[in-house]
Order: C-alpha cells, then sequence, then structure tokens
C-alpha cells in the first residue's frame, strides 16, 4: 500500500485523502504468488497510481484520490460538469477496461469513495459471498452494446423528393400530410424491427439489458435511437456474435445498427440483474 | 459494425468494432455503464450519493430521448416485462412493479412532473453559471 506519486502526479496534499475503487476481483490474481500483474503503470482518476488492497480473498483495485476534489461535497458539484464528468469517467473505465484484460473483475460504478483500507475491506466483508458469486457469473464474461436507430428518418427530416417545389398551398397539404403519415409507417417497421432485433441477439447471450435510449447530444446521431442495449458473453464467442450482429444488420434495413464493444461486464455485475 | 442509413459522417467512430477505452467512444456509452451499471457497495465517503445527486445526470442523458420516444410511441422497453423488467424498473421509476394499469399512469404522470421539475433546475443550471 505505497502512497507514491508520479512526477507530474497530483501532490499528496493536506491530510485529505480517500480511496477510489474501480474493479473487484479474486486476491489470487493479483497475489505475487501467482505471477501477479504490475499494475503499477496503470493511472487513475487524478493522475495516481492504480494499486490493489487485499481482504477477505478478494482484491480492490484503488487508487489516492484527494477529497478536496473528490470527497462528497466536491463531488456533488463535478458531477454536474460534463466535462470533469467526461474525463473522469473515461479515467475510471480505462482502468476496469485494461485489467480486465488481464483477469475476471467485476466493475464498480463510478465515485464509490472510501475513507481508507479499512472501511473498504468492512464492505467487501459485507457482500463477500454476494461478490464471489457475481464473479463466477460473470467474470471472464464480456458485454457487447447494440443500438439500434430509424434510418428513414433522415427522409422525413428533409422534407423527401417533393420539398421545395413551389405549388398551391392545397398540394403542399396533402403532400407533408401523404410524407407524415409514410413517416409513420416507416417507424412502426423500425420500432417492431428493433424489437426482432433484440430478442433475436438475446437469445444468443448469457444475459442481456436493455437501456433508455440516449438523448442525441451523447449520441452524437439525430437518428431515432429504438434500442439501446447490452449482451453478456462468453469472451470467445465474440466473432459469433458479432456475426449475428452483422446478419441483423442486413436482415433489418429500416434500421441503423450500431455494436460497440467487447466491454467489461458492466452492466452485469450488479446484483439486481436477473440475468433476462 | 455500422450498417449506416442515408446520414454522412456519423458512423465513422463506430465503424469497425471499436475498443470500449477509445477516447472516440461515446460519451454515453461510458456514462451509462460506469454511473447506471456497475457493482454497487457504498463507499463510506459519500452516502447516498449515488442515489440522489447522480438521478440529475441520469436524466439529461436520456431526458431528450425519453420525451421523442413517448411521443412516438416508442417506449417499449418502460413496459414489455418480457423484454427486460429491470428496464422498466430503470426507465420508470415510479412504478411499483404489480402490473397495474393505472398505477403505471400515476407512475408516468410522477415522473413527467419529475421531469419538469429537474429539467427546469438543469436549466437554471446551465444558465446561470
Amino acid at each position: 500500500m505505497s502512497e507514491r506519486y508520479l512526477p507530474g502526479g497530483r501532490p499528496p496534499g493536506p491530510p485529505e485523502e480517500g480511496i477510489w475503487s474501480y474493479a473487484i476481483t479474486e486476491s489470487d490474481r493479483v497475489s505475487a504468488a501467482n505471477g501477479a500483474p504490475d499494475l503499477s503503470w496503470l493511472i487513475g482518476v487524478g493522475g495516481a497510481q492504480v494499486r490493489a488492497i487485499t481482504c477477505s480473498g478478494l482484491a480492490v483495485l484503488v487508487s489516492d484520490v484527494s477529497l478536496a476534489e473528490f470527497g462528497e461535497t466536491a463531488l456533488r458539484e463535478h458531477l454536474e460538469d460534463l466535462e470533469w464528468l467526461d474525463e473522469v469517467a473515461r479515467l475510471h473505465h480505462n482502468v476496469v477496461e485494461t485489467a480486465g484484460r488481464l483477469f475476471p473483475l467485476l466493475p464498480v460504478r463510478l465515485a464509490t469513495v472510501y475513507s481508507g483500507a479499512a472501511a473498504l475491506c468492512a464492505a467487501l466483508a459485507d457482500h463477500h459471498d454476494e461478490l464471489l458469486d457475481a464473479l463466477r457469473r460473470v467474470g471472464g464474461r464480456v458485454e457487447w452494446g447494440v443500438k439500434a436507430y430509424a434510418a428513414a428518418e433522415q427522409a422525413e427530416a428533409t422534407g423527401g423528393p417533393a420539398a421545395g417545389k413551389p405549388g398551391s398551398g392545397l398540394a403542399y397539404l396533402q403532400r407533408r400530410r401523404d410524407q407524415l403519415a409514410a413517416g409513420r409507417e416507416a417507424r412502426a417497421a423500425a420500432v417492431s424491427g428493433a424489437r426482432a432485433v433484440h430478442a433475436g441477439l438475446a437469445g444468443k447471450a448469457a444475459a442481456a439489458v436493455v437501456r433508455p435510449p440516449q438523448s442525441a447530444q451523447l449520441s452524437k446521431v439525430r437518428l431515432p435511437m429504438l434500442l439501446n442495449a447490452a449482451y453478456l458473453l462468453d469472451a470467445s464467442d465474440g466473432t459469433s456474435f458479432t456475426a449475428a450482429v452483422a446478419a441483423e444488420a442486413t436482415a433489418h434495413p429500416e434500421l441503423r445498427i450500431e455494436l460497440t464493444g467487447p466491454w467489461p461486464p458492466y452492466s452485469f455485475a450488479g446484483g439486481d440483474d436477473d440475468g433476462r | 459494425m455500422t450498417i449506416s442509413g442515408p446520414q454522412p459522417g456519423t458512423g465513422a467512430t463506430q465503424r469497425g468494432l471499436a475498443g470500449g477505452g477509445r477516447s472516440s467512444t461515446n460519451l454515453g456509452d461510458i456514462l451509462e455503464r460506469v454511473l447506471d451499471k456497475g457493482l454497487v457497495i457504498a463507499g463510506d465517503i459519500q452516502v447516498n450519493l449515488l442515489d440522489i445527486e447522480l438521478l440529475t445526470i441520469k436524466l439529461r442523458l436520456v431526458i431528450a430521448s425519453l420525451d421523442t420516444a413517448r411521443e412516438v410511441g416508442i417506449n417499449w422497453w418502460e413496459t414489455d416485462p418480457w423484454l427486460n423488467a429491470d428496464a422498466g424498473r430503470q426507465a420508470v421509476r415510479s412504478k411499483r412493479g404489480d402490473g397495474d394499469g393505472r398505477e403505471l399512469e400515476d407512475g408516468v404522470q410522477e415522473l413527467k412532473d419529475e421531469l419538469g421539475r429537474l429539467r427546469g433546475r438543469i436549466r437554471e443550471l446551465e444558465s446561470g453559471q
């Protein structure tokens, strides 16, 4: 449990420090006896080195944070700042993802901060069985993210081929009405397509989770998002799953389908996911 | 693996099997995972922070889409227990889970009211600072 800081990193600052946690794994995975991977080159939020704290047969990847920036009061303010959140979320995710390539782990939710190793170990002891259970269930598996957008929205938004032509008011209204009706039909087809895609993919996964669609501000896509789902798969099933996604995309030209991953199994680490 | 529609340019960052850690990864993809999901073991520093404060952020992530989705009737993930009960619990926090239509309606209304209040607060925060 060293207190080293990288050159250029945040200095140890006034007494107030906390421990930021990233992920949980079995303690064997990081014990020196088993040729543990060197984590010291991993840099976490606030610029501090990542290390492992081991207790109750479990190990938690953590780094030290200044409570001036990551304490309760500061977090309340910072978490409302999208730029700050962007940076911290990416740093947190980078540690989880990189470590996740080295050994099976459970990602810990952002901004889980402890006052010290004792508090952390107490929390681990409270959830020991549940954590081991979750590690067995999702550890070593990956999640793939699939989003489906209605591909037809664009044509409607730009007014279709007849847009801009002069004509009588009545002709315009009729044309507009037809466009809107066509848009509604296209959307209905896209919605049922999205359901079909999800049903098909969920059948190939160990578990599936559907989330509300993302706002266009963050997705950077203006098309309506009809499906935002995550699927849990064995790491070795990546090839067949991505092929299945490609097949769904071909079968559903009314949708634009995006695939991301493989991700650490974020969406399946929580205890309240019933796995479909 | 983008199968793109007729919209140029937007698929670039997602084309291919983008690793989750690439800097081009969509912030929404990361946030919904690290904030909304991931193991919950309460830290002793910020008690209840996740339950209360992050609600504002979560709403910010989905707020626009939820409104649009309701308008066009594509909020199916909220109410289809066959597809995902958990999604329903998240999207409609007030839903009690007994499947009663009336109560669901009430829950949706409550949520709408809450959305309105929080959206107002977001606007205040955005315009004020």
